[in-house]
């Protein structure tokens, strides 16, 4: 049998590796909103194992609500994706500075 | 159980490795499949932990909705990849030294005597035991205010993503709905008073016929 260790270090890597994404992928935004749906992944990924280890089913419960707010993000964030490529032709990041920050 | 371990291991080998490639594959839409690929194998491990419904409603919504979506607007999109790339790796010694330490201390911190084999064993889960009938009772019966709340979630996404990306073009012809709907009865219909005269009188009628 597997022990729950195993599950947990599978979701810390996931997790580090989409940080590192975000680390490399500073310029792009579509990658960016991808690591953030890795990063999630990770986390229901120790919401289910916990679920399952501890014979809990409100792990799977918060799993689900994660996956609604995560589609409802990722939609939100590609219609803002969107109209940001109609008004500036780029989803570069460095072309975001209207705010001079 | 080997075979199940091999299943695991498998799995957690593969989706590594596509979430390696999903951060530095250097065409987007070659990222997307890769997470589409990631999004598979999660799913297995689910199925691995006897998480059924979770397994396929992520099948079913990540890569059914989500990443076609995702896929939808990376195509449209007109990307220009070098100028994305240029300096792709420099963040990479900061980047790999962060990843390289939430690993290794989350890993000093798991791989103590608590979520160990003996600490935290598995569970059989009892003969016609359904993962979504008990998902289904608990969800409408203890988490029906959570899920009316993520319903409502839904539908404020729907309405967002729409305005958002709702474009009125100049000299497209439509039908002004508000307009219509305003319009009174006094601005389209006119009553006029007409004094009901009769222009053939009874007696000269035949005569004129014959004439």
């Amino acid at each position: 049998m597997i022990p729950l260790s195993h599950y947990l270090i599978l979701a810390a890597i996931l997790f580090a590796i989409s940080v590192v994404g975000i680390f490399l992928n500073r310029k792009n935004l579509i990658v960016l909103l991808m690591a953030i749906e890795l990063m999630l992944m990770a986390v229901n990924l120790n919401f289910v194992a916990f679920s399952h280890y501890l014979n809990d089913l409100s792990g799977q419960i918060f799993v689900f609500f994660i996956l609604v707010v995560a589609a409802a993000e990722s939609a939100i964030g590609l219609a803002i994706l969107v109209v940001m490529f109609r008004n500036l032709s780029s989803i570069h990041v460095d072309d975001l500075d209207n705010l001079k920050g | 159980m080997e075979f199940k371990n091999f299943l695991f291991y498998l799995f957690a080998a593969v989706t590594v490795v596509a979430a390696l490639r999903v951060i530095t594959a250097r065409n987007p839409v070659h990222a997307v499949l890769f997470l589409v690929l990631a999004f598979f194998n999660m799913a297995g491990l689910w199925l691995l932990l006897q998480a059924e419904f979770l397994a396929i409603a992520l099948v079913m919504v990540y890569v059914g909705a989500v990443m076609v979506l995702f896929l939808f607007v990376v195509m449209m999109l007109d990307i220009s990849i070098e100028r994305m790339r240029r300096g792709f790796w420099n963040n990479l010694p900061l980047g790999a030294l962060v990843g390289l330490l939430l690993v290794g201390e989350m890993a000093v911190v798991l791989t103590g005597k608590y979520f160990s084999l003996e600490a935290l064993p598995a569970h059989e889960t009892p003969a016609g035991y359904s993962n979504t009938k008990e998902l289904a009772r608990i969800l409408f019966t203890d988490y029906a205010y959570p899920f009316e709340l993520a319903s409502i979630i839904l539908l404020v996404a729907i309405i967002a993503a729409v305005m958002l990306t709702l474009r009125r073009r100049k000299g497209t012809k439509g039908l002004p709905v508000a307009q219509q709907l305003n319009i009174k009865r006094s601005e389209r219909v006119r009553i006029v008073n007409m004094p009901s005269v009769n222009q053939f009188p009874a007696g000269k009628e035949e005569g004129g016929d014959q004439a």
